[in-house]
């Protein structure tokens, strides 16, 4: 669960003496030129500074050093290789020594543990300039958090590289399955971006689909089959209390996603065979209808905005992608390639949109620009469906399943760029992943 | 909730008397039977199983007759959702033998194969399961006895990634429950 963060982690004092510096070096990787060469970095343990530091400090840099090459935009270089070595954080870095072995980004830090609580303290060298980037940081919290504080050292090392924001302190909740295909059992889980601290947030007594995080990472969307019809349902994360959001006999409500607001919920309601879209007030419970054909809508996302919605419909034949105002009316298609569209999110930066994309008997992810231009395929396989962004809207996770008994549904990555296709480890079979904001 | 329980007791029992007999997937013709097996056992869990006599596939008022003998179920072309000439077969004999056992409730079941997303095939199993559910009630049957729920691609009772297994999981299924009057 997110625990309140004031409370869980106290963040970023600057550290004291350190020198003024530049916002940005030199030291930068361009995200969207598609990195060929990842940027090597040297990532040396970082300083226990009292005994009952030392597990945790060996961890974090581990942690870190993981985030960073997990990007497939940083290659650590392997401490054997390492000529210096760091005696104690306040020690003058040896540029020459980093040098000679062709890091270009340093990570040293230093970690202590008293009581309730651990302190982890960080400095970033960009070693060609031969000077810190950026200022050095400290974070402190409770010892159960010291995953997220490596994820933050991770975070402020990729964002002052690369010049976005990060999104290693961040989690993805998503449905964990089990069971043969015809006869899969599926709860809701929560874990780490990078697969770690897996919770369970339902049993298997009841079919779910599709969870999706509020704004604020707070409450998740999702739907159930508890009622014995599939039906949209609202879980607080921090008492677990589980309410249906729209009870109307007859119909079926699915494919929830939360406005920028927090509070409106956008959705599809089918009735008679017919799904449209809906927009429900969680706390007025006002619902209204924003489309209203007799074609299929549904999988809507809005903008980051809030002016916007971008859903799938086949009232052209096949299913294909429109946006429409988040008043709903007219409506616009943007997909224009050949094949079938389906489950379009908007990115959180406004910029783009990722789809699943069926043609020719293969599954595809992939983003367009929001006018429709630019499409671009970063994945093809059997199936692959459900795009999810990262908070920093440059690497999308999504639902890979194989063909027959034995593909049992899985979590990738992706960059937005198609590089770094990688399978996002869980604890067992895996689907429907939806990413959180970056944590606070 | 009453009716979701009363067909879930049903549904259970059903699974119970598929179970039983030994030619439960396809032997007893007409359009494969033996949904009970997999949905007794399935995300509804099996508690509380009453047992009352449903006869055999040969007694024309029993469940088993309905599921075996008729076929409770009817298929569809890829990413279509219209009865066909085969579908309004079976689904004419099924008004016949629901307006003649009108104590039962219908929920009919719409499912998608897995060549489709998660939400799509959601929305296109309600389509299916309407376009049953409008073809009985074009024969007699009334809409007060029937409710409609899609499965999408979540229950398959196929698993081959195949044209002949997508044919099977392209369907709608007409479930039986007791107690008229939802």
């Amino acid at each position: 669960m997110f625990r309140p963060l004031a409370t869980a982690l106290t963040i970023a004092l600057t550290l004291t003496g350190g020198v003024a510096l530049a916002q940005q070096g030199p030291l930068r990787i361009e995200i969207t030129e598609g990195v060929i060469e990842p940027l090597p970095f040297a990532a040396p343990g970082f300083i226990a500074e009292n005994g009952a530091a030392q597990q945790y400090a060996a961890d974090i840099t581990r942690v870190i050093a993981a985030d960073l090459a997990g990007t497939g935009l940083f290659r650590e270089i392997p401490a054997s290789a390492h000529i210096s070595r760091v005696s104690s954080f306040d020690a003058p870095i040896a540029y020459n020594d980093w040098k000679a072995i062709n890091a270009q980004a340093l990570i040293t830090g230093a970690v202590s543990a008293s009581g309730n609580q651990i302190v982890v303290k960080f400095r970033l060298f960009d070693i060609f300039s031969g000077q810190p980037l950026g200022e050095g940081l400290q974070f402190a919290g409770t010892p159960d958090t010291w995953r997220r504080m490596a994820h933050k050292v991770a975070d402020a090392a990729y964002s002052r590289i690369t010049g976005e924001t990060g999104y290693f302190d961040s989690r993805v909740v998503y449905v964990q399955e089990s069971g043969p295909k015809d006869a899969r059992q599926k709860r809701v889980a929560v874990m780490d971006y990078d697969g770690a601290n897996t919770q369970y947030l339902t049993d298997s007594s009841s079919l779910v689909l599709a969870p999706r995080f509020s704004p604020n990472g707070s409450q998740i969307l999702f739907t159930s089959y508890a009622s014995g019809f599939p039906r949209i349902y609202l879980m607080n994360m921090q008492n677990m209390q589980v309410r249906a959001l729209d009870e109307q006999p007859g119909t079926m409500t699915f494919a929830p996603r939360f406005a920028p607001d927090g509070r409106t919920v956008v959705f599809s309601l089918e009735q008679g065979g017919n799904s449209d879209i809906y927009t429900l007030d969680t706390q007025s419970g006002q619902r209204r209808q924003l489309t209203n054909s007799p074609s299929i809508e549904t999988a809507p996302s809005f903008s980051p905005d809030g002016s916007q919605i971008v859903f799938e419909s086949d009232r052209s034949g096949t299913s294909q992608i429109y946006v429409m105002s988040a008043g709903g009316g007219e409506a616009r298609r943007i997909s224009s390639g050949e094949g079938r569209y389906n489950t379009p999110v908007w990115s959180p930066r406004g910029d783009m949109i990722a789809f699943t994309k069926q043609n020719a008997g293969r599954f595809h992810i992939g983003v367009m620009r929001t006018n429709g231009s630019e499409e671009r395929l970063l994945t093809a396989s059997f199936l692959d469906e459900g795009p999810t962004w990262a908070p920093n809207g440059r690497v999308l996770m999504f639902t890979r399943e194989g063909a027959g008994a034995s593909g049992q549904a899985s979590l990738y990555s992706v960059d937005i760029s198609g590089r770094n296709l990688k399978q996002v480890p869980t604890n067992g079979p895996a689907s429907d992943p939806a990413w959180s904001p970056l944590l606070p | 909730m009453t009716m979701i329980s009363k067909g879930l007791l049903l549904v259970a029992v059903l699974g119970l008397a598929a179970c039983n007999n030994p030619g439960r997937f396809g032997a007893g013709g007409a359009g494969g039977a033996g949904a009970g097996g997999q949905y007794g056992q399935g995300g509804y869990g099996a508690g509380g199983i009453g047992q009352s006599g449903l006869g055999g596939p040969n007694d024309p008022t029993s469940t088993a007759y309905f599921q075996q003998t008729l076929g409770d179920r009817v298929f569809f072309s890829y990413d279509q959702s219209t009865v066909d000439d085969a579908a309004r077969q079976t689904l004419t004999q099924q008004a016949q033998w629901l307006n003649q056992n009108p104590n039962y409730a219908i929920i009919i079941e719409g499912h998608a194969d897995e060549k489709g997303t998660r939400e799509y095939n959601l929305a296109l199993g309600a389509r299916r399961a309407s376009s049953a559910q409008d073809f009985l009630i074009s024969q007699g049957v009334a809409p007060s006895r029937m409710r409609t729920v899609s499965y999408g691609k979540e229950r398959p009772v196929q698993v081959c990634s195949s044209e002949d297994c997508y044919a099977k999981n392209r369907r709608a299924v007409t479930v039986l429950s007791q107690g008229a009057g939802m």
